[in-house]
């Protein structure tokens, strides 16, 4: 028996195992000099790992006695998470080793950020799903503040660390009060017990689970330590933020709603719908005076995930299903803009405003191009991959009878549409002035255009996703 | 009143004290002290409820270590706490009025608490007569490894995040090498000259 | 319950007794010790010098880094007991499940060895 569940866990073993080998035989080899070396191995093993999962991955099956599961939904969240993982590391080596920031914990870490998410998206037990919660958090606290010598970065680490271990307490709180109502911390126990006529105890359970998980998707109103952190962190980090954990607390999101209280739609839907609400108009509005990019794109994240709550507010598969392909093409697009961020540097030193990106289109006028349709992407103007995430959960709202919920996500994007636009606006109307002058190493270059790319070609199909992610959302609502 | 009441007000009461005066004090220090005080007096609510281990736990991880870093963090911080009081009440109606209406939901919800319909059928660990600790040896180890594992890698994170956020070394200092000093040679540390008198080496 | 009490019933005695030793102590300081306090009596004094400054100083950063080692070891032997207890009826996964939990802090505890964490410099 336990041989079957180790083989289920797997991918996570592994990929755990790697980090602690990396850990000592760096820490043996030659410290922080194979510390860029370290970085890109880590992402090429992520990479791999996703390929092995989304090419062997088959079936839908248990291990742990039901507390884990590798299911079809599992498997997308887990090759999205992990691609982004590796993106982002391949991206950061180059940034943070000429501004001396690159240590060789920083991919162990993230590496064990990730197995965390790993096991998040996985869960299929309260204490499953915090364990993997903690795993992940605990390593991002200490990647925020990983220039220590900066005071915003390590502020940005401590606020992370109170903030998210008080998001911590409400979903344990949570969790203790559903245990109580329901006897048993497995999903498949909880929903057997939610079925029908639920006590007023167990509804505040959800509520407390679902406002823990929201400030780690970091939805409004619990999203007030994600500005403060964008910036404060290291960009690499920034942009590892703003992808991966994303991705998989959302995907934690659904599992929680859908395999533990998916008998009781009705209790969550209101909840869920006002978060996203909230959510969308915070981000589009708040980003709107925000001369640092770093900030706005803390906005455009929050904003985006109001639209993907959207999706999971259906409760239906069509939602969730819309609320993975929407993950999937927020991440892409997110790890291109980062890409461009991390090269807008002046006399060696990084830029964050905005401002300084004035006229850049006569300069690089390619980089612009693709910043432009990545911009655009963002924004949802039609033509690109981006609004097609925004129509899919549009449509899944609409389906479900929230018919007002997608008309105020229009709204929302409408409004939101401005500052991207903003940008767009500086970087080929701006006033003349002194020009960035940052060198874009090959990586960075190649996700830049590579996602910009994406976002033009993938009109014809979405490279496939959608049937995917219909696949795997099936395995998740039934 | 029975004794086990008797004892559990008592340390109820304990409790409910100490965490307010842990809120209340104006000296941080005290206010460690005070938690210490409801740590001890929450070990030993948990001793009537018949965990021990739980107990224990509480006395060497949170007694024995916790309070003693929050100790630390108390004198390492350079914080003006009269400011930071100051900063406080002014928060504090609404601080208050949170609290209140958390408290009247939970009085609400506890106070109508119900059990799922087969509660009984789907407790996770049934206990049975094996004293406790021993009851979550048999458990632990065995049906929730994967659980136990994954709080190794979390100490694990946990030890190289506290070494990456504070440790620093320092280049100036100079450090003792015990294997340098094992293997020298009285041979080769020293050397003879036979210096004739009147010249210089 | 009774039974439960009953077995703990030293403990509570020493608890209480323990408790009053404590109150009588600091009772029988401010009932029967002599006090005549005057300014020079009470005021602060570091050997013989008046105080350069305030007692209240900043710790080094390298005790903290000390004790939350220490607190993750700590937690490690918590773990240790429930197993030590249940050792003869554990099963092998349990037993390995243990080594391998070991196994990680040992490579934990390398790491800071190596990375000089544990010397004071």
């Amino acid at each position: 028996m336990i041989s079957a569940d180790i083989q289920t866990v797997l991918p996570e073993i592994v990929l755990a195992l790697f980090a602690m080998a990396a850990l000592l035989g760096v820490v043996y080899g030659g410290k922080d000099r194979l510390a860029g070396r370290l970085t890109s191995l880590t992402g090429l093993v992520l990479a791999l790992i996703a390929l092995w999962i989304a090419y062997t991955g088959e079936g839908t099956r248990t291990a742990f006695g039901g507390s884990f599961n590798d299911d079809g939904f599992a498997r997308f969240a887990k090759v999205t998470v992990l691609l982004s993982a590796a993106a982002v590391l391949l991206m950061s080596r180059d940034y943070m080793q000429r501004r001396g920031l690159l240590r060789f914990e920083y991919p162990v870490l993230v590496a064990l950020s990730v197995v965390g998410m790993m096991v998040m998206v996985s869960a299929g037990d309260l204490m499953v799903l915090y364990m993997g919660l903690e795993l992940q958090s605990l390593a991002l606290y200490v990647i925020a503040a990983l220039r220590r010598d900066s005071a915003k970065s390590t502020e940005a680490g401590l606020k992370y660390f109170v903030l998210g271990a008080l998001s911590s307490g409400l979903l344990l709180y949570g969790a203790s009060l559903t245990y109580g109502f329901a006897g048993t911390t497995l999903f498949s126990g909880i929903i057997e017990a939610a079925s029908d006529d639920i006590s007023l105890g167990l509804l505040f359970g959800l509520v407390f689970l679902i406002s823990g998980v929201a400030f780690k998707v970091s939805a409004a109103p619990f999203h007030m330590w994600t500005p403060d952190v964008y910036e404060g962190s290291p960009t690499p980090v920034t942009a590892f933020f703003a992808t991966a954990p994303k991705v998989a607390a959302m995907a934690l999101f659904a599992r929680i709603i859908h395999d533990a209280f998916g008998g009781i739609v009705g209790e969550w839907q209101q909840i869920i719908a006002f978060l996203s609400v909230l959510s969308m108009f915070l981000g589009a509005v708040a980003a709107i005076g925000q001369t640092n990019i770093k900030r706005l794109m803390a906005y455009s994240s929050i904003a985006h995930m109001g639209f993907a709550l959207m999706g999971l507010a259906a409760g239906s598969v069509l939602g969730v299903q819309a609320m993975l392909i929407y993950m999937a093409i927020y991440v892409t697009m997110n790890i291109g803009t980062f890409a461009f961020i991390l090269s807008m540097e002046k006399d060696g030193r990084p830029v964050v405003e905005i401002s300084a990106l004035n006229m850049y289109s006569k300069r690089e006028p390619l980089r612009a191009l693709a910043m432009l349709v990545l911009l655009f992407s963002l924004a949802g103007v039609p033509p690109m991959v981006g609004f097609f995430g925004k129509f899919y959960v549009l449509r899944a709202a609409y389906d479900a009878g929230l018919a007002w919920l997608a008309v105020a996500g229009v709204i929302a994007s409408v409004i939101g549409a401005y500052y991207y636009l903003r940008i767009v606006f500086v970087m080929y109307f701006g006033k003349e002035s002194e020009a960035l002058d940052g060198a874009m190493p090959v990586f960075q270059w190649l996700m830049l255009m590579g996602s910009a790319a994406a976002m033009v070609v993938g009109v014809v199909n979405l490279f496939g996703i959608e049937p995917l992610a219909a696949a795997a959302a099936a395995t998740l609502v039934n | 009143m029975t004794v086990a009441a008797f004892v559990f007000y008592v340390f109820a009461v304990t409790v409910l004290l100490g965490g307010l005066m842990t809120v209340v004090s104006r000296n941080p220090v005290h206010s460690v002290l005070w938690l210490i005080l409801t740590f001890i007096a929450s070990a030993g609510l948990f001793v009537l409820l018949g965990a021990e281990f739980v107990a224990m736990l509480l006395m060497i991880v949170y007694v024995g270590a916790v309070a003693v870093l929050f100790l630390f963090v108390v004198m390492m911080l350079d914080i003006d706490f009269a400011q930071l009081r100051a900063e406080m009440s002014k928060y504090l109606p609404l601080a208050l009025l949170i609290g209140v209406i958390i408290l009247m939901e939970l009085a609400m919800a506890f106070g109508v608490w119900d059990f799922s319909d087969g509660f009984a059928t789907r407790i996770a660990a049934p206990t049975g007569e094996a004293q406790n600790t021993a009851a979550l040896g048999l458990l632990i180890y065995d049906q929730y490894i994967m659980l136990f594992q994954l709080a190794g890698l979390i100490l694990l994170v946990a030890m190289i995040g506290a070494i990456v956020l504070t440790l620093r070394h320092r280049k100036d200092v100079k450090r003792q090498n015990p294997v340098a000093q094992m293997h020298r040679d009285p041979a080769k540390a020293m050397e003879l000259k036979d210096v004739k008198p009147g010249q210089g080496l | 319950m009774e039974d439960l009490l009953r077995e703990y019933l030293p403990i509570l005695i020493f608890l209480g007794l323990a408790v009053a030793l404590g109150i009588i102590l600091i009772l029988a300081a401010a009932i029967i010790a002599v006090r005549n306090p005057d300014p020079e009596k009470v005021s602060a004094y570091e050997c013989g010098f008046n105080a350069f400054d305030d007692a209240r100083m900043k710790f080094d950063v390298r005790f903290y880094l000390v004790s939350i080692l220490f607190i993750i070891f700590d937690l490690e032997v918590a773990f240790l007991f429930p197993w030590a207890v249940a050792f003869k009826d554990v099963s092998l996964v349990g037993f390995w499940s243990m080594m391998v939990f070991l196994g990680i802090l040992t490579i934990g505890f390398a790491y800071e060895w190596k990375k000089g964490a544990l010397e004071w410099q």
